[in-house]
């Protein structure tokens, strides 16, 4: 089956091209439905039988390249079509197309009776088409290809309701948001292949890798090329300075939020930080940005989920969190748990968005939780999903949430140190209350909506058998990362799967901190404690005495303000480079250089030819005359000319 | 019987066609033009014939048989072409005719 793993690349675009060109005249929903699930469900099949596989097969013999035709060959450089199936590779596409599957058979009963059913399935298929690639490539060009085509599904998908009106603006501006700061991200990515190709001579992953291992390279030059890959990470995975982009995302259909910015896509960047694991651990520099920005995303993207009342806006904040955990631990050179993070993370956020999809589709589009309330009644299986969902993310011990993360806490205290464990477990806190702040708000308390107008139901089970299945995950995901303190003497499963992956830059890796595991256990106690005394908080603050929360919001009003407003961070962007460069491009590029300059040389040209041809016009006057008179000035002219050379 | 030297016939010649060329550039009126032309052709014609008479070849004598014919004809579409220019403007000043451009 290593062989066919073009299969799921390949059925994936066959459903996008067959929903795409026929979709519109199908129109019988659960023909399109079908046909978008099953490709995906037959890749995800694929894709588990090749992992069957390769875990059948001896350590050494786990990376196989499948090539299926060689792409671009200019004057040296030789860029093959080429798909690498090893164990990273296959812990993505496993994420992407078993992730993917459940949403595009929940989106079936979301999207159910909208009028651009078929192009919501095609986009989706198109998107799924593009994370392959991006996952599976065995070089930086196909890793490029997937990179640009999740950023077009992106923009298509956040743009799906192309007509509706998306907080302050409109939808397809939101759409618009993301596309151009993903491509500020792209641009960075770009050079940093640009430099990647000029430094080693290739863009295969493997020659790459094995010539960042033994070339004699400075600092540097990995630092540069590191840098530049890391923008473009930040432009994809939403970290700062980057992030603005992914809260806007969520004018797009939740689905496509559950898909595309929380379980696959903006993980793109976590994935190709670890893929070029060897070339960030050459630059120590950039690994300590890596973990500081991480750091920092994620204590800013949690403290402003603290305060938000757009269900979908605090879990898009929440993702943006999540995603900074990933790069800490990517940071601090732990990159078996970033991955894992990576999985982790995807059962819960994907359950959690869909759950809220649920929601929203139960509350007739509603989408501010102040205005939920008591829904545990009218929803019980989203509520008890839900639920789970929100104890794994929370990190309660015994489930996914709690393996992954407490992972890249201890890491982080292991490799990088007291102070970036300390903001982790911070981060870790506040996510436990805003968590369970929404969780009291939505499902708990009394009942907000209005009764005449709204009535709360079930969604079908078309949309909760995903929400179940998902649920399922969530609990047993981390079992097969279990950390060696509990495992004992065969370590953490997981991380031996990945380890042949990073061995060659774990073994560049200066430190690589080695604590005792009473520590280790030490630390999770004070964690888990400061999680459950969060947890308690919450469930107080919005259950029982909805009053503590609005004094607490009206003692600190600058900060609850700043927090609202999300740090002013893209009033700011407005200010600093949206507004110079609108006022730049209209008074100096358009105003003067396009209108002065440019048009001034072809209107100047055009002028000049004019009047010298209204010279030249005189002279064909139309007499005959004339030309017989200038015709025989000219036999004069060579009749004198000849006679004085003779 | 003394002969008349060359060159006597060729300044006529020279005189005639320069008349001729001159009547071409400044008169006005297409007949005139017209006539003019002919006058340059005779001039020509001249010379042939004083060369002819000179070297004692026949064959210039000859030439000037076929140039006298083929102005005929040419003299014929010439008038006509007037002809059919005056129908149309009435007139046959050609600087009032100045239809030789695009």
């Amino acid at each position: 089956m290593i062989n066919l793993i073009y299969l799921t690349v390949l059925l994936p675009l066959i459903g996008f091209l067959f929903n795409g060109l026929f979709g519109s005249k199908i129109k019988n929903e659960k023909v399109i439905g079908i046909i978008g699930s099953s490709t995906v469900g037959i890749a995800f099949l694929v894709t588990l039988l090749a992992f069957l596989e390769t875990l059948n097969l001896p350590v050494e013999n786990r990376s196989n390249t499948v090539e299926l035709f060689t792409w671009l060959n200019v004057a040296g450089l030789n860029i093959k079509f080429a798909y690498l199936v090893d164990q990273l590779s296959l812990t993505m596409s496993l994420i992407v197309t078993g992730v993917g599957f459940l949403i595009h058979v929940y989106s079936i009963g979301y999207m159910h009776g909208d009028k651009g059913f078929w192009r919501f399935f095609s986009y989706l298929n198109l998107f799924i088409f593009a994370m392959m690639n991006l996952v599976l490539g065995d070089n930086f060009v196909v890793l490029f290809l997937g990179w640009e085509g999740v950023g077009l599904c992106s923009y298509l998908l956040i743009g799906f309701w192309y007509d509706r009106k998306f907080e302050k603006g409109t939808v397809p501006e939101a759409a618009k948001k993301a596309f151009v700061v993903n491509r500020i991200g792209d641009f960075g990515f770009l050079l940093g292949m640009f430099l990647i190709y000029y430094t080693f001579d290739s863009l295969n992953f493997s020659e790459v890798f094995n010539k960042a291992a033994s070339f004699p390279v400075s600092e540097a030059t990995f630092g540069m090329i590191a840098i530049f890959l890391f923008i473009g990470a930040t432009g994809k995975s939403a970290q700062i300075p980057l992030f603005v982009w992914l809260p806007d995302a969520m004018a797009g259909p939740t689905p496509v939020s559950a898909l595309i910015h929380a379980a696959t896509m903006v993980t793109a960047g976590v994935y190709m930080v670890s893929r070029a694991a060897i070339i960030f651990v050459s630059a120590p520099t950039v690994m300590m940005v890596v973990a500081v920005i991480g750091l920092l995303t994620a204590l800013m993207a949690a403290t402003i989920g603290l305060v938000q009342n757009d269900i979908k806006k605090v879990l898009a904040y929440s993702t943006v969190s999540q995603l900074g955990y990933m790069f800490l631990a990517a940071g601090v050179g732990a990159f078996s748990a970033s991955i894992f993070h990576v999985m982790t993370h995807a059962f819960f956020k994907a359950l959690l968005f869909l759950g809220a999809g649920s929601v929203i589709h139960g509350m007739h589009n509603e989408q501010n939780i102040q205005r939920y309330g008591g829904l545990k009644k009218y929803m019980p299986r989203t509520y008890a999903t839900f639920f789970v969902a929100t104890l794994a993310i929370t990190g309660i011990p015994g489930l996914s949430g709690f393996f992954s993360k407490d992972e890249i806490l201890w890491y982080s205290y292991a490799n990088g140190g007291f102070i970036f464990w300390f903001i982790g477990v911070l981060t870790a806190m506040m996510t436990a209350f805003y968590m369970f702040r929404l969780l009291s708000l939505t499902f708990y308390g009394k009942e907000r909506f209005d009764h005449h107008h709204v009535h709360p139901h079930e969604s079908s089970s078309v949309m909760t058998v995903p929400l179940i299945i998902l649920a399922v995950l969530s609990v047993i995901g981390g079992y097969i990362g279990i950390p060696e303190v509990f495992s004992g003497e065969h370590g953490n499963q997981f991380h031996n799967w990945l380890e042949p992956v990073y061995a060659p830059a774990i073994a560049k890796l200066k430190t690589f901190g080695s604590h005792t595991h009473l520590e280790e256990i030490l630390l999770m106690v004070v964690s888990v404690a400061l999680a459950l005394s969060a947890i308690h908080f919450a469930i107080k603050v919005y259950t029982k005495k909805p009053s503590i929360a609005e004094n607490i919001a009206g003692r600190f009003k600058s900060i609850y303000n700043l927090l609202l407003n999300k740090y002013f961070v893209d009033e700011i962007y407005e200010a600093a480079i949206i507004q110079p460069i609108q006022k730049g491009s209209e008074k100096v590029l358009w105003k003067f250089t396009d209108n002065i300059i440019i048009d001034g040389a072809v209107n100047g040209v055009a002028k000049l030819i004019d009047t010298g041809s209204g010279f030249i016009r005189k002279i064909q006057n139309g007499v005959a005359q004339f030309y017989a008179l200038i015709m025989m000035v000219g036999i004069a002219v060579v009749l004198l000319w000849v006679i004085l050379t003779l | 019987m003394s002969s008349i030297p060359i060159e006597y016939f060729l300044i006529l010649s020279a005189f005639m066609f320069v008349v001729g060329v001159a009547g071409v550039l400044i008169r006005r009126n297409a007949i005139v033009v017209f006539m003019c032309i002919e006058l340059m052709l005779n001039s020509a014609n001249l010379s042939l014939v004083a060369f002819s008479s000179y070297l004692g070849n026949p064959i210039g004598q000859i030439f000037v048989f076929f140039v006298m014919t083929v102005a005929a004809a040419e003299a014929a579409v010439g008038l006509a072409i007037i002809i059919a220019v005056f129908r149309n403007k009435l007139t046959v000043n050609i600087d009032e005719i100045n239809i030789f451009k695009w």
